[in-house]
């Protein structure tokens, strides 16, 4: 059993590293405007955000709608740290050059805007969690309104810039590093939601009070899960900072908390490979897959088709995302993950049916 | 007197605003206290009550136009109902709210197609868009009108809820559902009448916001939505004197914070305020008690 174990893992990281392969082969072939690298890029910002979610929404039971307000805390941070001494008096031209003299590399950076974020969530979470399922979605989805407001105050202008742009900061060029990032992070939340923190979480969810009867922390483990899930949600918003080379508050509104439950929705609560993805798909839909539906002199033969306009392409986008909502309540893969041994053990099966008909 | 004369038209929008909001978060309460959702698509309900006045505006006369906007929102808000959360009744609660959220979703992502994005206009309404002076202040008759227009409405849907026998088996549904259920009453009627409701309030609300602030963009009605939803949590969910009050208090509040130069945080106050509430008192002024049963 434990050399299937191994061998799993090897052919796991062997696949993990052909797709990088590939990724790296693409970048050389085609041209780097392609959508196809947007949507690799956007699309592994979105699977680490999400999967920072579901731990909190699928495997902790804690229904938080802050993540947008966590993501501006790290695409801030990450944005204020790391732009250099010498466009600071550019990018700060209304604040006098802004208050921090000082850039940290790019990686310091990221971390950085994961601690921060962590840290507001640790403080917020001390009177949040508290609160049950509607109440806490609403107060937090509250505070993340809160945090935007804040960062647009101009009396913190020195920090933030006020409502103008950050700009000028160190942006990644290759869709490879963000893939990195996004994977690395994604390993690690695996890792802790098999361990045994990952299991109290599982037992939070499922039932508080029998939870608590069997000595686990309620408190406790939530404030870690919303902590360390804010941590993640703030690198992935140093990733989109990078992305997509701007920061500005006002982007960052609860409906891009909601896109992201969206996601996490359809790539099934309670599901790590459900959320990649279903963020993968859901970017490069509504990206990429369903442009043509934007494009007004669409013509089939010489039948001009109706009803295409820019903005068709949400409104089929929408009423798919409701139709998996109403229909496959349970999304793409339930609470099912997408592993080498599961499909091993499905070819095993099926091997099985077959010498006995 | 120059105190009253500065102070004055941020208190009367204050007021007119409240009403507004009162109107919204009539209809998040109520559904709410019988479905246990918040009914995220409400605020785009308001939005679509006002594109509909726009639109149809154009083509037929304003009294004939408004009173169709404000039937076909009642509408509205029935399909939605039927469509996004009746086949989800016996589903996971986060399950009826995602689908709220996705009708938000959709009913945007449509706005935006039907409105090519650009900002509409809401027509002015003879009467009450006429500018008006109180002691000096220069405002809109509208915000004189609201408060009014909102008690009225008020005063009749509490009877209705109080006498009527849709109102009673209202009563007995946000009791206990299925008791309410098993003594005879038709759920889906019930739940039905209290979108249609909701619904109604939401379009004569949303005639009066944006006779006041005309700008109809898709999103617009989010903010307010939201505020409303916060108004109906202070007020204690589920009761509609609450709501009324929270509604008031946050509209008031919100526009002094304006009148103060704070604009920036004029709706993060309102997030504060509901995170008070949460913090001390976790069902709101007139709520119900509730206890976790194991």
């Amino acid at each position: 059993m434990d050399k299937d174990k191994r061998k799993d893992l090897i052919i796991a990281l062997a696949l993990i590293a052909l797709l990088f392969v590939v990724v790296v082969v693409l970048e050389q072939l085609l041209p780097r405007t392609s959508m196809l690298f947007t949507v690799l890029k956007k699309g592994s910002i979105y699977a680490l955000v999400a999967v920072s979610m579901n731990l909190l929404n699928g495997f902790t039971g804690l229904f938080s709608l802050g993540q947008a307000g966590f993501m501006l805390l790290g695409a801030y941070t990450y944005a204020i740290f790391t732009i250099p001494m010498e466009q600071r008096a550019v990018v700060y031209q209304y604040y006098d050059g802004g208050i921090i003299q000082f850039s940290v590399p790019v990686f310091v950076g990221i971390v950085l805007a994961g601690i921060v974020a962590a840290i507001f969530a640790y403080l917020i979470g001390l009177p949040v969690l508290k609160l049950k399922s509607d109440y806490l979605a609403i107060a937090t989805l509250g505070f993340a309104e809160i945090i935007r407001a804040l960062f647009q105050w101009d009396k913190l202008g020195g920090l933030t810039n006020g409502s103008n742009l950050l700009r000028r900061f160190p942006v990644f060029k290759s869709s490879i590093f963000p893939i990195a990032v996004s994977a690395i992070c994604i390993a690690i939340i695996v890792l802790l939601i098999n361990s045994t923190y990952g299991r109290a979480f599982k037992a939070i969810r499922d039932d508080e009070v029998a939870a608590e009867a069997m000595g686990i922390n309620l408190a406790h483990h939530k404030r870690m899960a919303f902590t360390i899930s804010s941590f993640f949600a703030g690198i992935s918003g140093a990733l989109l900072a990078m992305f997509q080379t701007t920061v500005q508050a006002s982007q960052f509104k609860s409906a891009m908390t909601y896109e992201i439950l969206l996601i996490v929705v359809i790539g099934g609560i309670g599901s790590i490979t459900g959320s990649c993805i279903s963020s993968f798909l859901f970017i490069a839909c509504s990206e990429w897959w369903l442009r043509f539906l934007d494009n007004a002199e669409t013509y089939i033969g010489s039948f001009h088709v109706p009803l295409l306009r820019p903005g068709f392409r949400k409104v089929v986008f929408s009423v798919v995302i409701m139709a998996i909502v109403l229909l496959y309540q349970r999304g793409i893969m339930g609470d099912k993950e997408l592993s080498i041994s599961g499909i091993r053990k499905r070819l095993a099966e099926r091997k099985k049916k077959k010498v006995k008909p | 007197m120059g105190f009253l004369q500065t102070n004055l038209p941020y208190l009367l929008a204050g007021i007119s605003t409240g009403g507004q909001y009162a109107l919204i978060a009539i209809g998040y309460t109520m559904v709410y206290g019988i479905l246990r959702l918040i009914n995220f698509a409400h605020g785009d309900v308001f939005m679509c009550a006002a594109l509909m006045v726009i639109y149809s505006a154009s083509y037929m006369p304003l009294y004939i136009s408004l009173p169709l906007a404000i039937v076909a929102t009642g509408v509205l808000g029935f399909a939605i109902e039927r469509v996004a959360y009746k086949p989800l009744r016996t589903a996971p609660r986060m399950s009826a709210m995602i689908s709220a959220i996705g009708m938000s979703y959709l009913i945007q992502n449509l706005a935006l197609y039907v409105t090519g994005g650009l900002t509409k206009y809401y027509p002015p309404v003879p009467f009450i868009s006429d500018s008006i002076e109180i002691f000096g202040a220069m405002t809109k008759r509208v915000t004189i009108i609201t408060p009014f227009v909102t008690l009225v409405l008020i005063v009749v849907l509490v009877n209705i809820i109080k006498y009527t026998k849709i109102g009673i088996a209202m009563r007995a549904v946000s009791r206990d559902f299925e008791t309410a259920q098993l003594m005879g009453v038709k759920i889906n009627s019930v739940i039905s009448a209290t979108f249609v409701i909701g619904s109604l309030l939401a379009a004569i609300g949303s005639t009066l916001f944006f006779s006041n602030y005309t700008g109809v963009t898709p999103t617009v009605g989010g903010m307010p939505g939201l505020k409303a939803f916060v108004a109906a949590v202070f007020g204690g969910i589920g009761s509609i004197p609450g709501a009324v009050i929270g509604a008031f208090i946050i509209g008031i509040c919100e526009n002094i914070i304006k009148g103060l130069g704070w604009t920036t945080f004029s709706d993060a106050f309102t997030f504060v305020l509901l995170i008070v509430v949460l913090m001390f008192m976790p069902t709101g002024l007139f709520g119900e008690k509730a206890t976790d049963k194991v």
